[in-house]
């Protein structure tokens, strides 16, 4: 496993945004996981080596946050807010949902290795509740009818538009 | 009441966050206007004046924090914008930085130049990917411009800022957990003192501010620390951001002068209660702030005095609404599972205790609670509060002490009948206008 071209081209910009090479723990983390899907053991070993630092403080990063992936998941992780104000707006609804259109568990992923179901704390969301990211995508505002929608679109790779937050009226 | 608009004063049309649409509405005016003929000391002293108090739940007043930093010292100095916005209920900071993000750039250049700041790092939650791209292209946009980069102008400070990505850490918002994710470590937070300000980022002198903080800095500056005073009641000065959700009408973010009746807030700006139910608690700011009554609010303004008097906290600004019909103890479950999830668990207080609120309170929520756990969850509280590194201790008691004080029958009836009253269900909300 290596950085590609562009990836060093990158970093070696990172090092001069930084006073210290370990700063860019949580960059080259994030760049291997958009290109991998996951931090393997060997992207932490790339990473130690490129910074020049112990393999236990990358591995310690990887396993502390929790965006961080160990394993490859599927290739869409649908991950459902259920803090307290989507779960006021029906997000166990959803969940529930997901569950059982894709028949599987929280935690699982479809045996077409399409699609993985998280449950997350809040995402900042709350104003547009019931709310899932998938990727570094939000979509807002769901229903059963919108979440079937979503899962068509990410089935056929079509691509969701991300625009500020429109807050709802309601009754 | 019509409120001065001071972080919102743009039209959401799509456009608000490039550089063109900010310049069109006056922005920069600052850089190429005011720095030449301000010193930095005048900078700072004009934040002093405006009385702005932190935005990012803790209250602290800007000005003094910035006038912390050490006067001999030959170390670089830093500053950090807050952006990990990560309290249940909050998502004010989001508005900033995905629709306003030049009008925080300019703050955090007057910042830097008041504090003598050699490098800006803007710390954004990893979650906010779109709020990330946004900043990152106007950050692009203002190197490219020379407002960054570049000696401002009739000076010779150079302003540099780096984006970074945070990566999911409820902790990180905490300053000093902030810090050691930028160094590229476990954002576990660090024992005060030394307080960033003298030993902050890489051992230097650090100040770290909240989005909403700096990006009212331009105002201050445009027109004046006093001017700024003006606005909102003595000790609570200027505008606050308050996002606002959970069943109200019109949930969203909203600009209110600090002073305004809170009741007329929930009513006229939020639209009040959906589906004409009647107000059963609401959250006032975020979280880790204790819940209130409807009776607790009924003359409460929205400022850090009057929501302290009431018995909570102006925090973060994120004002929770919670109807009629709805199951506290549910509630209450998810926040104290959110707490043990977000427990660093580095204090044993906090990492211990978090759980053990939680495992309580969900088996009195799933009908498998006896009466005497009501006092031991709020024994426990007094055993975390305040015994730990950073306030994510104190944080997770403030919900559990308030949920139990004030909806102790509630509590009991979950625990006499072995299960929820209310079949434990939400109110729903029903459909949009």
């Amino acid at each position: 496993m290596d950085f590609t071209d562009a990836e060093k081209k990158e970093i070696a910009y990172l090092r001069t945004r930084y006073p210290e090479a370990r700063s860019l723990t949580l960059p080259l983390m994030w760049m291997i996981q958009k290109r991998e899907g996951f931090v393997s053991d060997e992207a932490v070993d790339l990473i130690a080596a490129e910074l020049d630092i112990p393999k236990i403080w990358v591995e310690e990063v990887r396993s502390w946050y929790s965006m961080f992936t160990e394993k490859k998941e599927g290739k869409y992780v649908l991950e459902v807010c259920s803090n307290i104000s989507c779960a006021m707006l029906g997000s166990q609804d959803v969940i529930d949902h997901i569950c059982k259109t894709l028949k599987i568990k929280i935690g699982e992923t479809t045996p077409d290795g399409m699609f993985t179901l998280k449950t997350v704390e809040c995402l900042g969301s709350c104003g547009t509740g019931p709310m899932m990211q998938v990727g570094d995508r939000y979509y807002e505002l769901l229903d059963e009818k919108k979440v079937d929608q979503i899962l068509e679109d990410l089935r056929n790779g079509k691509e969701h538009e991300q625009k500020p937050q429109e807050w709802p009226e309601y009754k | 009441m019509s409120h001065k608009k001071i972080l919102l004063n743009f039209e959401r049309n799509g456009t608000s966050h490039t550089l063109e649409s900010y310049l069109k509405r006056g922005g920069y005016q600052t850089i190429a206007e005011k720095i030449p003929a301000l010193s930095p000391a005048e900078v700072l002293e004009e934040v002093k004046k405006s009385a702005i108090r932190g935005r990012g739940g803790a209250g602290f007043p800007a000005g003094i924090k910035w006038s912390f930093l050490p006067k001999d010292n030959d170390k670089p100095v830093y500053l950090i914008c807050n952006g990990d916005e990560g309290e249940p209920g909050t998502f004010k900071d989001r508005v900033i930085l995905e629709e306003n993000p030049h009008m925080l750039i300019e703050g955090m250049i007057l910042a830097s130049y008041a504090i003598r700041a050699k490098h800006a790092y803007i710390y954004i939650r990893g979650e906010y990917g779109f709020a990330l791209e946004r900043v990152k292209a106007a950050v692009k946009e203002a190197y490219e411009t020379g407002y960054l980069g570049k000696p401002l102008k009739g000076t010779d400070f150079v302003c540099e800022i780096t984006v970074h990505k945070g990566a999911g850490a409820y902790v990180v918002g905490d300053e000093t957990g902030l810090m050691n994710s930028i160094e590229g470590k476990k954002g576990q937070t660090r024992n005060k003192p030394p307080f960033p300000a003298i030993e902050g980022l890489y051992k230097c002198p650090t100040i770290i501010n909240n989005v909403e903080t700096l990006a009212s800095v331009p105002w201050i500056i445009a027109n004046g620390g006093d001017a700024y005073h003006k606005i909102g009641t003595e000790k609570s000065s200027g505008t606050k951001l308050l996002s606002v959700s959970g069943h109200v009408r019109k949930p969203g973010v909203y600009e209110v002068e600090l002073g305004y009746s809170f009741m007329d807030f929930l009513n006229n700006e939020a639209g009040g209660i959906i589906d004409g139910k009647k107000l059963k608690a609401v959250i006032p700011g975020g979280s880790s702030t204790p819940v209130l009554k409807p009776e607790d609010i009924k003359d409460m303004t929205i400022d850090y005095e009057s929501i302290t008097a009431a018995g909570s906290s102006l925090g973060s600004g994120a004002v929770i609404v919670i109807a009629e019909g709805t199951c506290m103890v549910k509630l209450l479950e998810i926040l104290t599972h959110f707490y043990q999830h977000e427990s660093c668990g580095q204090c044993t207080p906090c990492r211990e205790g978090t759980g053990w609120l939680h495992r309580i309170v969900r088996r009195i929520e799933e009908g498998n609670g006896k009466m005497e756990d009501l006092d031991l969850l709020t024994s426990i509280t007094k055993h975390i509060a305040f015994h730990t590194i950073c306030p994510l201790g104190d944080a997770a008691c403030g919900p559990v002490d308030s949920f139990v004080k004030k909806f102790r029958k509630e509590f009991e009836e979950h625990i006499k009948q072995g299960g929820c009253p209310y079949s434990g269900k939400f109110v729903r909300f029903q459909e949009k206008v």
